[in-house]
Parts: structure tokens; C-alpha cells; sequence
């Protein structure tokens, strides 16, 4: 097939354009297809999922509190909350605490929670799993509160207590 | 280099080998996202830190417990050329992004290319496992016995709540990414396949197609994955995966069945044309080339051809695409000269197998 654009080489270019619902196909060649300053490959494979972040996190900061995201600032590595919108990632992992508030609605928006329930890292991980162990027996209890069956409520309440002193030990050890 | 020693040397496991339910799963990858404490994450890296990352990586890489786990071979990409990081891509083992940034970045590639753990690209570490077939909770166990051998080393930026922190808030938690892909002729044939794409982006998992978008994926190759990585623990988002994928592949099962009681005829034409094309055709273009190869998986799944290898379509998937081709006649090629090259490279792999056509 000729390019439909120069008609003279080779269409090795297939393009999709879809425009506000309206699809209409291209056959180009390479030449043709980098004179028109459309290099899809790339141009398609750089269209990022941060893009489509981006774009809902503006959405969300632009009504109310623009002042003060603007001066929202991580003081560890300089990135503002303006950039982050702007790029869709990080700077580094201290950025997440220090925009811990705006990141809440986001987290909800993207995630299924805002509680990390998988796997913890080998060293620090002993204090994580005992806290996690103790987030699922709490809701254990609280299912077994309400279902009236209070035989299983009061063991979990006991191994609750367990394991809340045995926290308290190696918090102390620490 | 004979074709057949060539892609001796040149394939990974994965293209190789069969795995369970491999007439519809091709492979099974698990991605993980892993940053180093204390350091800024890759988007505002300078050239002091991320070479530090990169040591650091080294450092992890040549650890007892690492080297219990098979042979690593580090690759930095400024030290490659464009074609060899191409080829990389081609096979799935690195991403395009982290072949084109290829300042601060590089990939540790295990013997069997089954592992592969990019540094420097959207975070510090990027472990991945690529397996043939429906192996999920296999490959999660490698990624995962990896993740903590490279742990005994480095230190992982990681929160008590939000788990581990990557770049994107996209990844933050598990920054696990579980995919499958699939071959899924029976449903584009049926016209099934756009009702089962908005059904599994409803439960929450992505789809898109390998080579193209949607249902025009070329090929009828598509990969579905989870998008949520916070909340739910590797094993619930493996899990939700593979019950969907399971489905899947019955849905598509029953397609096949379909196709093969009310339209076999047409059907047997179909693969048997696209067989001749590829036995015999003098330039073909890789969309092409994807197509007729997805034709004649399904012929041979379906008992209509026999004696070629099942590995077809994964192995050709990855050798008519551009770096590949290039390698294997070793020189540059117009984009003419390719459909050409690709045409006589089908023909030549063909002509390994003992076919016959019934």
C-alpha cells in the first residue's frame, strides 16, 4: 500500500486518530509520517498514565484551596504540589508525607483503600506485621461484637491484649 | 548462523517453553516497584545519585543470597547499542521508557531471561518475572524470593500505612503489577470480545491489546492486569486476576467451539489461507505477519494443522518485530527491504517444522 500522503513510498505507518468519537485512518510513510511531526509509536507510547493522573488531580485542586497548594512544598527533595500535578510522580518517598493531606482524596480516588495490607519488607517488617496481625483481629472482634457470639469475642479480646504487650516489649527494645 | 541456532541463542524461556493453559495464556508476568530509602525517586535523579543507585544495585546483585538464585548479568544502557536495547524491548524484558532514557539506567538480566530487574526507570528497581503459560502464584514466589534477596542489601523507602512508595502514586503498596496475556481469536471472531473488555474493566482490572488498541489489537493478543495496588495484599490482587483470566479463557473456549460447530468452513479456510500466506507469500508487514500467525495457532490449536509447533505464534510475535529481524540478518533494513526479510524469515521457520495441512 502508497502512503496516502505522498503517494510515491511504501505506508509502513498505520495511524488510529480518534477525535472526539470520530475515527479516521492514516497510511503513511516513515518520511512522511516524521515530517508531519507525528511519530505515533512514540507519541502514542509516551502518553503516559500520569497524563490521565495529572489531569484528575488539577480537576480536584482547582476550585477551592489553590492558594495553598501552591505553596505546598516537600522539604526534602524541593518538588512542589504544583510539580507533582504537573508530572503525576514524586519526587521522592518523603513526598508522601508531606502531602499526606491532599494525598487522601486522591489515594481513595485510584486505590481501593489508603491501608497497605501486603507484603513487608524482612527488617523493619516484625513491628508492621504485628500491627497489621492486630488491624485484622480488631476487625475480627468487632464482626464477632456484632453477630452476638461472645465466646469468640472474648478470645479475641485476650489475644488482642497479647499482642499489644508483646508491641509494647520490642517497641521498648527498639 | 542457521536459523535454528540463532533462535537457540536468542530466545527466552518464555517464548520457548509451554506452561498450563498455553493454548490461551501465552505468558505470565509479575512486576514489582522497589525504591531505596533516603533517596529522591528517578524523576529528579542527577547523575551522582542515580550512579549511587546503580552501585548500590550492584552491590545487591552480587550478594551470596542473590547469587543462589541464578546468574545475573548487568547491563547498563548507555553502554548498548539502540538496536541490542530494542531487541530487549521486543522480548518484553525492559520497557520502552527505560531504552530510551538510557542515561542513568540499566536492566540485570537472569541466564534464563524468566527474571529481569530494570534499574533507574520510573523507580530505583523494577523486579520482574516473565513465565510461559498460566503461572501467576509461581511467578509472584520468584519475584518475591528476589524482592528479599535483594533486601538483605538495600533498603526499601516503605510506610507502615501506604506500604512501599513509588514514584507514582499508581503503584503505591504492594507496587505489584500482575498481567497475563492472552490469545483470544475465538471472542474477536464471534464479535464477543468488546462486551468481555468493558466487563473486565468493571471488576476493576486493565485490558488493552499487545499490538494495537482495543479490538483491533493485531493479532488477537491482549493483556488484562490490575490497576489497584493499595488495599489489597499480592495475593487477593493475584487472585481477583486469575479468577477473571479463568473466565476468560472459558468464554473463550466455548467461542472456539462455537466457531468450529456453526462456521468450520470458514474457519478451516481461514487458517488454511493464512498457513499458504505465510508458507509461501515474498514480503509481509509485521501487523500482517501477527495475524496470519494468530490464524494458525488457532489451526493448530483447533487440530486443523499439524506438525508445526505450538511456540509459533510467541516465537514470531517477537522475531518479525524490527530490532529482531535486524539482528538475525545483521545489517540495517528499510522498512521494504524488512517486509521482505520478514517474509523469507517466516518461510525459513516454517520450513523447521515437519507441517501437514489436513
Amino acid at each position: 500500500m502508497l502512503c496516502n500522503r505522498c503517494h510515491q513510498r511504501e505506508a509502513t505507518v498505520f495511524l488510529t486518530k480518534i477525535v472526539n468519537g470520530e475515527k479516521s485512518q492514516y497510511h503513511l510513510c516513515e518520511v512522511c509520517a516524521k515530517e508531519q511531526g507525528e511519530i505515533f509509536s512514540q507519541a502514542a507510547q509516551g502518553f503516559h498514565f500520569n497524563n490521565l493522573l495529572s489531569g484528575l488531580l488539577n480537576m480536584e485542586s482547582s476550585p477551592v484551596a489553590a492558594p495553598s497548594t501552591t505553596a505546598l512544598r516537600c522539604d526534602s527533595c524541593g518538588m512542589t504540589y504544583q510539580q507533582f500535578t504537573q508530572i503525576g510522580r514524586f519526587g521522592c518517598p518523603e513526598c508522601y508525607h508531606n502531602f499526606a493531606a491532599r494525598l487522601e482524596p486522591l489515594l481513595r480516588r485510584i486505590q481501593s483503600s489508603s491501608e497497605h495490607t501486603g507484603k513487608v519488607p524482612l527488617r523493619c517488617g516484625e513491628q508492621v506485621k504485628l500491627k497489621q496481625q492486630l488491624e485484622t483481629l480488631r476487625r475480627d472482634l468487632k464482626q464477632a461484637v456484632m453477630l452476638e457470639q461472645f465466646e469468640e469475642a472474648a478470645r479475641l479480646r485476650d489475644e488482642i491484649r497479647d499482642l499489644e504487650q508483646r508491641m509494647d516489649a520490642t517497641e521498648r527494645q527498639g | 548462523m542457521s536459523l535454528g541456532n540463532f533462535l537457540e541463542n536468542a530466545m527466552s524461556r518464555w517464548m520457548r517453553d509451554g506452561g498450563p493453559e498455553d493454548d490461551i495464556i501465552l505468558t505470565s508476568r509479575i512486576r514489582i516497584a522497589r525504591n531505596l530509602q533516603d533517596k529522591p525517586f528517578p524523576t529528579l535523579l542527577t547523575d551522582s545519585i542515580s550512579d549511587e543507585v546503580l552501585e548500590s544495585t550492584k552491590t545487591a546483585l552480587a550478594s551470596e543470597k542473590m547469587k543462589s538464585l541464578g546468574d545475573f548479568q548487568f547491563l547498563r544502557m548507555a553502554d548498548m547499542a539502540p538496536l541490542d536495547r530494542q531487541a530487549l524491548v521486543e522480548k518484553h524484558l525492559i520497557s520502552r521508557e527505560l531504552a530510551e532514557d538510557s542515561k542513568h539506567s540499566a536492566v540485570a538480566i537472569r541466564e534464563d531471561e524468566m527474571v529481569s530487574i530494570m534499574v533507574n526507570e520510573e523507580d530505583h528497581l523494577r523486579i520482574q518475572c516473565i513465565m510461559p503459560g498460566f503461572r501467576l502464584d509461581e511467578a509472584w514466589d520468584l519475584a518475591s524470593h528476589i524482592d528479599d534477596a535483594l533486601e538483605h542489601t538495600v533498603s526499601y523507602a516503605f510506610d507502615n500505612r501506604l506500604g512501599y512508595l513509588t514514584a507514582c502514586p499508581t503503584n503505591v503498596g504492594t507496587g505489584l503489577r500482575a498481567s497475563v496475556m492472552m490469545h483470544l481469536p475465538g471472542l474477536v471472531l464471534s464479535g464477543q470480545i468488546n462486551r468481555m473488555l468493558t466487563a473486565v474493566s468493571q471488576v476493576g482490572l486493565a485490558v488493552r491489546g499487545m499490538y494495537g488498541e482495543g479490538s483491533d489489537s493485531a493479532g488477537n493478543l491482549f493483556q488484562v492486569s490490575n490497576q489497584v495496588t493499595l488495599g489489597e495484599s499480592e495475593r487477593e490482587i493475584i487472585e481477583n486476576l486469575r479468577g477473571v483470566v479463568q473466565q476468560l479463557i472459558d468464554h473463550e473456549r466455548s467461542a472456539r467451539r462455537m466457531l468450529l460447530e456453526q462456521n468450520r468452513t470458514a474457519l478451516e479456510d481461514r487458517v488454511c489461507r493464512s498457513f499458504g500466506v505465510l508458507a509461501y507469500a515474498r514480503q509481509i508487514d509485521s501487523r500482517e505477519a501477527l495475524e496470519r500467525c494468530s490464524d494458525v495457532r488457532l489451526g493448530i490449536d483447533l487440530g486443523m494443522i499439524s506438525g508445526v509447533s505450538t511456540g509459533i505464534l510467541k516465537e514470531l510475535m517477537v522475531m518479525v518485530q524490527p530490532a529482531f529481524l535486524q539482528k538475525y540478518y545483521r545489517e540495517e533494513l528499510s522498512p521494504g527491504e524488512r517486509d521482505v526479510r520478514r517474509a523469507a524469515l517466516i518461510r525459513e521457520r516454517l520450513r523447521l517444522d515437519d507441517t501437514e495441512v489436513r
